[in-house]
């Protein structure tokens, strides 16, 4: 069990399914969904069991092999996953599957092929499992970069909108910062020895003015990925014109990889940069978290809205970052699992409302809640867990983020437990403006809008809200595979100490 | 009196291959006097590739050579040996896009070139006279001037080279049979410049000839060490004759002619020209770098480097208003050429190496892409202008996605051989350890973000865009360019997933003879 190549085939199989389902004709769409359907769930399948043989208490990095790639640099297929990366592979695994069934109707009433669609969510499904899983920088850069053509397509070419200018702005916005990192990936290589394994780039011994420069490559390519203000306005756009599927995974998967790769490339690599930046780093996020919060309460489109809500939470997960201790770290992480929940149910929820009305925009709605009243529910329950509400997943991760920070900043705690505040006036108002109060009479007219949840929606917003509640009231599992990878970040490499609670130093 | 005349040796196979081509050509010349003219075209077809196919194999059984021969005016080496066959290789592929005349009846070429441009002998011509099979001759005269200009171990064999290989392609710029005016400009504006760049190249000998008192390469490096005459006289004639490659190259502010030439010229010439010229050119900038001027390094770096940062900056800032694709290409080409630069002027074995990669890369690439060039068109010859790609990729996915393939390898998204060429020049560039390195690193990635946005508008364009009514349908290739389009595809893949081979054999063969 232990010595099969998990992450290997994990990386490949999805990218195998994409090709199988790209060369399906465009005349049986049907079999192509169900095809891209089955084969994503056995890659969850395999997700899962490889979740169950991961041993938290075991070493740092498990499931790890290495393949020679081009030996002339030093590059090797090297893939490992400590429980940060685990984490991150399991929400993956788990959001595709779902997006897959949410989108089942999204790419028809085009002249687009519909199994291209699902063969780019699988494609992108493989790039995003290959960053994750990187173990050598080069192969990262490579999953990094190659991440953005899928989702290229996806937004583009089935997306709504200004879907070109969105398409473009979210490449060249991602592919600049990118470019940034290449400079810093090839300058880390020269200075590090000429390798691109991770274990032995940490132990490299870089001078203080070049690592400050190589931090700032890499924070600049994850700081547009995650994205921190001001690097944050491909989102909304991007966002507003995916279609919702995709864009569940934008948000939920995608600009994961922003905060992973802080906490995987910056602070493991650049301990004395990272501590150095840290207040800047800190600054940008709590920024952002108000700012977006502040964007988000004026949208009139749901989409966007919605988008810049990911742009706050992204924020704390910022905040919990840099704070350098292992509650606020544990708590980012577990944020990063949990937002990529709660606002993938946000975002298929509110394609579910879009799909019905033929418009994103708030005003064209207006007491749903009568005509679609369990769809409403669930829209209620998606928007409480993006507030945070004690319960549902979210409050624990941002609890604990926001604990880790007071102890060491307390500014920064405060000003971002403002940042729970804006979340409930943005989703409370949104929630009330849709679908609560008096009906809206261009409503009713609208046929979409007298279908409530049909089964396949109901199958595809039950396991999220299952995880949200599950996770909600017993966290431990991910959190005890969490925290040892954290602990591990923080400590060792970044030489943090937890700072001793006050009693205990009375 | 008994003075005997020695004969200094020759290594007939270390030559072989630029012999076989000369000869071959000097047949095709032949062929155009005394075969008939409705059987010339397989004959020079045949006669040309089988010479290209036959010079590739020697050029490939010399493998690990390093001579020189001909009284030192000629050197085989490693870097020769690699860059003729790419050469090689890359003139194969173009000849077959040359040779194509499935996409129009007769070809790319005029039929006569004398015939006045927009005479009703000339519509007529266009229409249906086959073209003239004249090219043959010329581009393996061209390719055989090539292939002396990287190996040639004394300036004035470089220069001879240099004008062997760069007139047959001054006449084949003009050759084209659609929009012959522009195509007549357009090798009237090479011809003029590219002689003034000679003329700059041949008084740069001179003084170097008088600064060091012999035209050998090896020989002006000792020179360099330990001439007592003027430096003035050194730095100038290395000046004038770094004007002569780089315009070759394309550099700026030696790139005006590129945009016009490459847009005039028949489209199988611009590719060949895309890639054979700069190969060869960037050979030759590299043999007179780095085993005569090595001494100078920190004369010449800083002016290099300045050209560098323009070369790269100007082509990517400049690509971006472009409305014609084949200008939109040669505006690439000249950033391309910058990041070539960067390889150079780090002026280390990995520079060699990955100098020579990028251009084997981004050779197969560019060839590549002005075959699709060359597919795109309507019943007056090729849709050039931007707006006429539109919704392309609704129309013909296949070769849509192919062009996409091509044009994200120049941007240098992983997977492709563009982004391994990117990596292994700032790697060099950047290993050298000099501020210089940073700097042009830096600019580089800068120019490549510029780049990508006229990379990314022909992508929306083709696939995000809804076909006009002046979209052109795709032709169906001929087999000839099916061949140069799979060649190109397979190349651009493999050296971006499996680059290891190939990455090594640059490395070993990255010494030169000194």
């Amino acid at each position: 069990m232990k010595s099969f190549p998990y992450l290997s085939v994990l990386t490949l199989a999805p990218l195998v399914g994409a090709v199988v389902v790209a060369l399906l004709p465009r005349s049986r769409p049907a079999l192509a969904k169900r095809v891209a359907l089955g084969w994503s769930l056995a890659v969850l399948a395999l997700t899962i069991v490889m979740w169950v043989a991961f041993e938290p208490g075991g070493s740092r990095f498990q499931f790890r092999e290495s393949y020679p790639w081009i030996p002339a640099w030093g590059v090797n297929f090297t893939f490992a996953a400590d429980g940060i990366a685990l984490v991150m592979l399991v929400l993956t695994a788990v959001l595709v599957p779902i997006v897959i069934l949410a989108s089942w109707h999204d790419a028809e009433g085009g002249r687009r092929s519909v199994p291209a669609y699902f063969a780019l969510l699988l494609a992108l499904e493989s790039t995003l499992v290959g960053v994750f899983a990187a173990a050598d920088v080069f192969l990262f850069y490579v999953f990094f970069e190659v991440m953005l053509v899928p989702m290229y397509f996806l937004i583009g070419s089935y997306g709504t909108g200004k879907r070109q200018y969105a398409a473009v702005k979210f490449f060249l916005y991602s592919l600049v910062g990118g470019l940034f990192m290449l400079a810093a990936v090839i300058g880390l290589w020269v200075l590090g020895g000429h390798t691109f394994d991770w274990q032995a780039l940490t132990q490299a011994d870089l001078s203080t003015g070049a690592a400050r420069w190589l931090f700032l490559g890499f924070f600049v390519a994850f700081a547009v990925k995650a994205p921190f203000f001001p690097f944050h306005t491909w989102l909304p756009d991007a966002g507003g014109s995916a279609p919702a599927g995709a864009a569940a995974l934008l948000v939920g998967v995608l600009d994961k990889v922003g905060t992973f790769g802080i906490l995987r490339y910056c602070l493991p690599l650049f301990p004395e940069a990272s501590r150095y930046f840290a207040p800047f780093a800190l600054t940008l996020a709590v920024v952002g978290i108000i700012y977006a919060a502040l964007l988000a309460v004026g949208q009139n489109d749901l989409k966007r809205l919605v988008s810049y809500t990911s742009i706050a939470h992204f924020g704390f997960i910022g905040v919990g970052i840099f704070a350098f201790t292992t509650q606020a770290g544990t708590g980012a992480v577990l944020y990063m699992l949990n937002h990529g929940l709660a606002t993938g149910l946000l975002f298929l929820v509110v394609g579910m409302l879009v799909a019905r009305r033929g418009s994103a925009l708030i005003s064209d709605f207006g007491g749903a809640g009568k005509l679609v009243p369990v769809l409403a529910g669930v829209f209620l329950l998606a928007g409480m867990a993006s507030l945070a509400l004690p319960g549902l997943a979210p409050f624990v991760s941002e609890f604990l983020v926001l604990i880790g920070t007071f102890t060491v900043n307390r500014t920064v705690a405060v000003i971002s437990t403002l940042g729970i505040i804006l979340a409930a006036a943005y989703v409370l108002w949104m929630i009330q403006r849709t679908t609560q109060g008096d009906l809206n009479p261009a409503l009713s007219s609208v046929d979409g809008m007298r279908r409530d949840l049909t089964r396949r929606e109901a199958v595809v917003v039950a396991p999220l809200i299952a995880l949200l509640l599950v996770l909600g009231f017993y966290p431990k599992p991910v959190i005890d595979v969490i925290n040892p990878a954290v602990t591990a970040t923080l400590q060792q490499d970044v030489g943090a100490q937890d700072p001793t609670p006050t009693e205990a130093a009375r | 009196m008994n003075d005997r005349f020695e004969l200094p040796p020759i290594d007939y196979a270390a030559l072989a291959p630029m012999l076989i081509l000369f000869g071959a050509a000097c047949v095709g010349v032949l062929i155009e006097a005394f075969v008939p003219r409705s059987r010339r075209q397989v004959t020079q077809v045949g006669v040309a590739l089988a010479a290209l196919v036959a010079a590739l194999v020697v050029i490939v059984s010399q493998a690990g050579k390093q001579v020189t021969t001909i009284g030192g005016s000629v050197a085989v080496d490693g870097p020769a040996l690699l860059l003729q066959g790419a050469i090689a290789v890359l003139g194969i592929v173009a000849l077959l896009l040359i040779a194509e005349r499935a996409l129009e009846p007769g070809g790319a070429f005029v039929a006569q070139a004398a015939i006045a441009a927009g005479s009703g002998a000339d519509r007529q011509q266009a229409a249906r006279e086959p073209g003239a099979t004249e090219v043959y001759p010329l581009s393996l005269f061209a390719i055989g001037g090539m292939m002396l200009f990287v190996a040639a171990n004394d300036l004035l064999t470089m220069f001879v080279a240099l004008e062997v290989f760069s007139l047959p392609l001054y006449l084949l710029c003009g050759l084209a049979r659609r929009r012959r005016l522009l195509s007549q400009e357009a090798a009237l504006k090479y011809f003029l410049l590219g002689s003034f760049a000679s003329a700059f190249f041949l008084f740069g000998i001179a003084l170097v000839y008088g600064f060091a008192g012999t035209i050998d390469l090896p020989d002006i490096h000792a020179a360099v060490q330990n001439s007592a005459n003027s430096e003035v006289l050194l730095f100038a004639g290395l000046a004038m004759i770094s004007i002569g490659l780089l315009f070759k190259v394309s550099a700026a502010p030696f790139h005006v002619w590129t945009p016009d030439v490459y847009q005039g010229a028949p489209t199988p010439v611009t590719g060949f020209m895309a890639a054979c010229t700069k190969v060869a050119a960037f050979g030759a900038l590299l043999r007179v770098l780095y085993v005569s001027f090595e001494g100078t390094q920190w004369n010449y770096k800083p002016v290099l480097g300045v050209i560098a940062v323009l070369t790269m900056l100007l082509g990517a800032i400049l690509a971006v208003t472009q409305t014609d694709i084949k200008r939109l290409l040669a505006y690439s080409s000249i950033a391309n050429a910058g990041y070539v630069l960067v390889g150079v002027l780090s002026a280390t074995r990995e520079g060699l190496s990955s100098t020579m990669f990028y251009l084997i890369a981004y050779g197969f690439t560019v060839v590549a892409a002005f075959a699709v060039v060359t597919l795109v068109r309507d019943a007056d010859g090729e849709a050039t202008h931007l707006s006429r790609w539109a919704g392309l990729g609704r129309r013909s996915p296949l070769v849509s996605g192919i062009f996409t393939l091509f044009l994200l390898a120049f941007a240098g998204i992983p997977l492709t051989s563009g982004f391994v060429s990117k990596f292994a020049v700032f790697a060099a560039g950047l290993n050298a350890q000099d501020d210089l390195g940073v700097w042009l690193v830096i600019v580089g990635v800068v120019s490549s973000m510029i780049l990508a946005f006229p990379y990314l508008r022909v992508v929306v364009l083709m696939w995000l865009s809804e076909p006009g009514e002046a979209t052109p349908s795709v032709s169906l290739p001929g087999a000839t360019t099916a061949a140069a389009l799979a060649v190109g595809v397979l190349a651009t893949l493999l050296l971006g997933v499996v680059p290891g081979p190939v990455l090594d054999l640059t490395n070993q063969a990255a010494e030169f003879l000194r």
